[in-house]
């Protein structure tokens, strides 16, 4: 018994010593900044230096309409996003699923653009959303839909709807891969058995296949919420926030504030709602994930 | 897939066509003289272009290797040892994954700037890093925990010392899976260069790609084609390094999520 014990407090020591450089460098790198970030919020911190201020920054910017319409604009931009991405993702693995010819070419291209880095992926956007020369433009006039030259990103709704198929282009291969992942690990007897049964494909489909990923397109919608919430590249280079603030999330807020007025106390106060938000979502996500593997574990 | 594949498309398109059929309006779907000018020319319009190729190369390849040297340990200790809050610091670690860097870039920015570390390339790779850490121990600890433990046993009953069966057992035995975590930090770095390199380094010769190119894009009149060429230039290592190693990838990426 000693003897055991004795062993298994070497091994702790060995593991956590083995982990130490990869914990103290998260610890230094992500979670200190993160407590520093809270630190800050509570301060006017500038460039020039720093006072506490108390509650200033938190009541400054939930007094104003603008911070609240920014809050909104972030749940709506992530609510049709994510949705988009959740239904072509699925349309996509079922199409990638089925047995068709050369289905592993396509498998492989529908990934780019999750690859691809966003920010050079969007420098292709700005090209296709060209008011003048672009071919989404192009295509408009031709076919008499636009009477004249129409700048994408130049006008507030436009703009909220270019930006989000934008996210969506990058976010959908991901979501594909994972729903088209889970569908392959559904076991084949169901389908075989349901097929005898003279189940048709829809059947299969909404009786077999969609309840057998439902903890999978769950978990993926949360994910992808967490990822689109956090999606800075592809507005800050489209639209950097702009026009008028009409593509101006939570995360572009943040750092307009924190880096473009160098406003850090601020910022950091909008960083710190950004942070408790991402908490929730993360517990979310985290309670779910340890209740399905409880379940997998049970059965 | 044509949503998907068509901005790729055109944008290969547009660099094949002469700047002046570009600039129609409305758009023309047909140039007869199409040719790889671009290609050529791109590089005397944006001069730095072969410095920010190699410094995105540069980044990524420190990125990844710095990221091995520090989730290879942990990543054993993961697959092999039972200790107190191992669970919980797992879960942790994809706690971290979810949030964004823009969330910590104050304190980030304000400590570089102590360090004096500001507009050069480590005040890229050090926040880079960090990002990486949680997804590679987790993609590498379902490396290790596939190797299995009776060699180890075996070594260890015969003497050999924790680093000995590091170093001869699991080294040689893991390297195909700390090649695809070493591709995934390096596409993973490749990716995330802009927001750490658009906050914390101003200088031009330290700039990767994606930040060399957007600068571009704030000039008067932009040359379509030549960026279109450039930005396929830009992505297309990343391309060539997933398409080769894209099953390894998914796999382990879906493997954490899907089952667990």
């Amino acid at each position: 018994m000693n003897q055991k014990l004795k062993s298994y407090t070497a091994q702790t020591y060995i593991a956590y010593a083995l982990i130490a450089p990869a914990a103290l460098y998260i610890i230094l790198i992500v979670a200190w900044p993160l407590l520093e970030t809270i630190r800050l919020s509570f301060t006017n911190s500038s460039l020039a230096g720093e006072d506490y201020v108390g509650l200033e920054n938190y009541q400054k910017m939930f007094s104003s309409k603008k911070f609240n319409g920014i809050v909104t604009r972030t749940f709506v931009w992530m609510f049709f996003s994510v949705s988009l991405k959740l239904i072509i993702g699925l349309i996509g693995a079922v199409l990638l699923n089925a047995n068709l010819k050369g289905r592993s070419i396509f498998r492989v291209l529908v990934m780019p653009p999750w690859v691809v880095p966003i920010a050079i992926g969007m420098l292709g956007w700005l090209w296709l959303y060209n008011g003048y020369f672009g071919i989404i433009a192009g295509v408009g006039m031709r076919t008499g839909i636009l009477d004249g030259p129409f700048g994408f990103l130049a006008y507030k709704q436009s703009a909220f709807i270019s930006t989000i198929i934008a996210d969506v282009w990058v976010g959908t291969p991901m979501v594909t891969v994972f729903f088209l992942a889970a569908m392959q690990g559904v076991p084949r007897d169901l389908y075989e058995a349901a097929y005898c049964d003279g189940a048709s494909r829809w059947d299969r489909f909404f009786k077999i296949t969609l309840p057998q990923i439902t903890p999978v397109i769950i978990t993926m919608s949360l994910l992808s919420a967490i990822w689109t919430f956090n999606s800075f590249e592809i507005i800050w280079i489209l639209t950097e926030g702009g026009p008028r603030g009409s593509t101006t999330t939570l995360i572009i807020d943040t750092y307009k504030q924190a880096l473009g007025n160098y406003k850090f106390g601020r910022g950091a106060a909008r960083a710190v709602v950004v942070m408790i938000l991402l908490m929730l979502f993360a517990g979310f996500y985290l309670a779910l994930l340890a209740r399905i593997n409880k379940k997998i574990s049970h059965e | 897939m044509t949503f998907i594949l068509l901005p790729f498309i055109e944008m290969f398109y547009a660099s094949l066509r002469p700047l002046d059929h570009l600039f129609r309006s409305p758009y023309q779907f047909y140039s007869d003289d199409l040719s790889f000018w671009a290609y050529q020319e791109m590089w005397n319009t944006v001069p730095m272009l072969g410095r920010y190729i190699f410094n995105s190369f540069f980044l990524a390849s420190c990125v990844a290797i710095l990221t091995l040297i520090f989730v290879i340990p942990a990543a054993y200790a993961y697959a092999r040892f039972k200790f107190p809050a191992k669970n919980t610091s797992l879960y942790i670690l994809l706690a971290i994954n979810m949030f964004s860097g823009a969330v910590i870039l104050i304190p980030l920015y304000k400590l570089l700037r102590t360090l004096g570390l500001l507009n050069s390339y480590q005040s890229m790779i050090i926040p880079g890093v960090a990002f990486l850490i949680p997804t590679a121990i987790w993609l590498l600890k379902s490396y290790f925990e596939k190797i299995p433990i009776d060699l180890e046993e075996a070594a260890f009953v015969d003497g050999a010392s924790r680093v000995q069966i590091l170093r001869h057992i699991i080294a040689p035995l893991s390297t195909p899976g700390l090649v695809v975590v070493g591709i995934y930090a390096f596409i993973g770095a490749y990716a995330q260069q802009f927001l750490f390199a658009i906050t914390f380094n101003q200088k031009k010769e330290y700039m990767p790609i994606p930040t060399g190119l957007y600068e571009f894009i704030g000039y008067q009149s932009v040359k379509w084609n030549e960026m279109m060429a450039a930005a396929l230039v830009g992505m297309l290592p990343v391309l060539l390094l997933f398409v080769f190693l894209q099953k390894y990838i998914v796999e382990g990426l879906t493997a954490g999520a899907v089952k667990n």
